[in-house]
């Protein structure tokens, strides 16, 4: 059995950030980080690993430098790295992004008995978009929103979450799950041991060469000519002025409010 | 199948996916009929309703109210809990068959599981949780000058284009993008929950709507996944979205996060019926559970009075809750983005202000 995990670099959206004057995002000054979503489909797949003997491999598409952040999940317990790597793929929107890695799947082989587990979403675009898309591609069921997996012969259970509850599912493999954050489920951290292997595990890196004549590939959907979705204009919102800062001590400040706040009947 | 995503010109009229859980429609349909109607308008075109799940005939008319013209109803006994499988293959087959242009799905849980599925399978663009949607130009551009920082005045636009225009937040909140989907049809969304406006029902229009049942085809090769069960939450879950006082709490709680949750709370009671929100620092802490997250990950919220203890203010968060009618907010530092979008502003630490705030509040509504 093998499980696929995959992964994307992201920014660090939750802290302070910069917009360039043309407002874009300056992204050289914002800390990259493995998207949340997706460390719990690592501690996921890696709870499998821990019980029975199976294969973890973690696949990101991104520049070259994502390497860094593979070589930190190798050393969480994960077997192999896959880098997908290309400026043919760049600007590639979710349509586009999920057929490159599904054609990267399909190429590495998917078997009777595997799993691909992603994040939910990533925090950079929100979409949600790409797991479900990688199953379709590939042919497979899915399940979304994931905070159990229970893995038995050609079966897996899944503990799915609706806004005001769950699902319990029973989904035949291969299959693909996208996972959220839950209290129970806990990143590990790296350990000493796969620190110090994790330069030594392999790392394949898959570019437009070895990936354009994949079956799942249709060169004219990739990359940010072929993705089927554009970006026709982007903006930021107008600053709502800026409201009246109370002063004096904290009492004089609450009840200098308080009158406000009764001399508009909101209490 | 003569379906063909890029033969943009034969595909007509503007859908909805309606969503139901339990045989109960959901809030996001008559929110997403409402703004399809305006979007029928806009294109001259018709606006089209998609029902799926057992025994739901009865539900279908009501959505007519809000503005739906037809309602397509595809029942079958294995539509009656949602599933990828079942719902992608007959929501695909109705598509295909049918060509609209534009196909409008709540960003539920279950519709963000649906739609990029959908998407996939036809072959065609999909924006996902979109917060405002546009097809006539004139009126995208009356939307920019009122919501962007851009000189619309002086910068042109095809004002023939037809295109579904899809406003969404971006990296996490702090960029706002509209996206096309120009090449493929049917331009796909899904919509935000509880940021379109219902439209007043009328019985009239709801008499008037056609409900067409479609006969619907799955076979068990369809199907890979099976529902077990279903669990309701056992307690009751928070309706922000519904509240008139939100009291929200950032990490600025952290030092004694049992403390803060619980002034908020009070602070909440103070103002009558709040309810407590949290920033996405603090559900990602697991301090307060997710349905309390105000913020483009979390809900969009409107209302009256909207206070905000020890939040900084990410965009990401202001997304959220910014046009709610009035915002205090408490914040240690006094740089804190927050104050750009509050009404009114106390710069202090929360676990001294809120105290003295829920006494002064007390002693005015006794006086």
């Amino acid at each position: 059995m093998r499980i696929y995990v995959c992964v994307k670099q992201v920014p660090d959206t939750s802290g302070k950030v910069a917009v360039n004057p043309d407002g874009t995002l300056n992204r050289a000054s914002m800390a990259a980080i493995i998207n949340p979503d997706d460390m719990s489909a690592i501690e996921q797949a890696l709870r499998i690993k821990d019980t029975c003997a199976c294969q973890v491999t973690v696949v990101t598409m991104g520049p070259a430098p994502a390497e860094g952040m593979l070589r930190e999940i190798i050393a969480m317990g994960v077997d192999d790295a896959v880098l997908i790597s290309a400026r043919e793929f760049g600007g590639s929107d979710t349509f586009a992004t999920s057929q490159i890695i599904a054609a990267a799947i399909h190429k590495l082989g998917i078997g009777k008995e595997d799993m691909i587990f992603c994040g939910r979403q990533a925090i950079d675009g929100d979409t949600a978009q790409v797991g479900p898309q990688i199953a379709e591609k590939l042919g497979i069921p899915q399940v979304t929103y994931a905070t159990g997996i229970k893995k038995s012969e050609g079966l897996v259970l899944v503990k799915r979450m609706l806004e005001d509850g769950y699902m319990m599912i029973e989904v035949q493999t291969p299959c693909l799950i996208t996972c959220v954050k839950d209290k129970t489920i806990k990143p590990r951290y790296m350990t000493l041991n796969g620190i110090m292997e994790c330069y030594s595990k392999p790392l394949l890196v898959l570019d437009y060469e070895a990936l354009k004549e994949e079956p799942l590939i249709e060169l004219d959907t990739i990359g940010l000519k072929g993705s089927p979705t554009n970006i026709f204009k982007s903006f930021t919102p107008p600053q709502k002025g800026v409201g009246i800062m109370l002063q004096g001590s904290d009492k004089e400040k609450v009840d200098d409010l308080v009158a406000r706040l009764a001399n508009k009947h909101v209490i | 199948m003569s379906f063909n995503s890029t033969d943009i010109h034969s595909f007509r009229d503007i859908w909805v996916f309606c969503e139901q859980r339990d045989g109960k429609l959901m809030n996001t349909d008559y929110e997403l009929i409402s703004e399809g109607r305006k979007l029928a308008d806009e294109r001259g075109s018709k606006l089209v309703g998609v029902l799926l799940g057992h025994e739901i005939k009865d539900i279908a008319k009501e959505l007519g109210g809000y503005g739906a013209d037809k309602i397509i109803v595809c029942d079958h006994p294995e539509l009656k809990f949602y599933t990828t499988d079942a719902y992608a293959k007959v929501l695909c087959d109705v598509v295909m068959e049918e060509k609209p242009e534009v196909l409008l799905i709540g960003a539920t849980n279950i519709g963000r599981d649906l739609g990029p599925r959908c998407a996939a399978r036809l072959r065609t663009g999909l924006t996902a949780d979109c917060t405002h949607l546009d097809i006539d130009t004139k009126k995208y551009i009356d939307f920019l000058a009122t919501s962007s920082t851009l000189d619309v005045a002086n910068m042109s636009f095809p004002m023939e284009d037809t295109n579904l225009k899809m406003t969404r937040p971006a990296f996490g909140g702090h960029l706002m993008a509209t996206i096309i989907c120009p090449r493929f049809r049917p331009c796909m969304s899904t919509v935000r929950p509880g940021v379109m406006k219902k439209a007043q029902f009328s019985q009239e229009k709801a008499d008037a709507c056609q409900v067409v049942m479609r006969h619907v085809e799955l076979s068990p090769e369809d199907l890979k996944t099976k529902v077990i069960n279903i669990a309701k939450e056992a307690k009751k879950m928070v309706d922000l979205i519904g509240a008139d006082i939100i009291v929200s709490v950032g990490r600025g709680i952290s030092k004694d996060v049992d403390g803060g949750i619980l002034l908020a709370q009070k602070l909440a009671d103070a103002f009558g019926n709040g309810v407590v929100g949290g920033s996405r620092a603090v559900i990602d802490s697991g301090w307060l559970p997710a349905d309390h997250q105000v913020g483009q990950t979390g809900k969009t919220v409107h209302p009256k009075v909207y206070v905000a203890l020890g939040i900084s203010g990410a965009i990401q968060h202001k997304a959220g809750m910014q046009d709610s009618e009035l915002i205090i907010a408490v914040n240690k530092d006094e740089t804190a983005p927050i104050f750009d979008c509050a009404d009114y502003g106390i710069t202090g630490d929360l676990f001294k202000v809120v105290p003295i705030m829920i006494e002064a509040i007390k002693e005015t509504k006794n006086a």
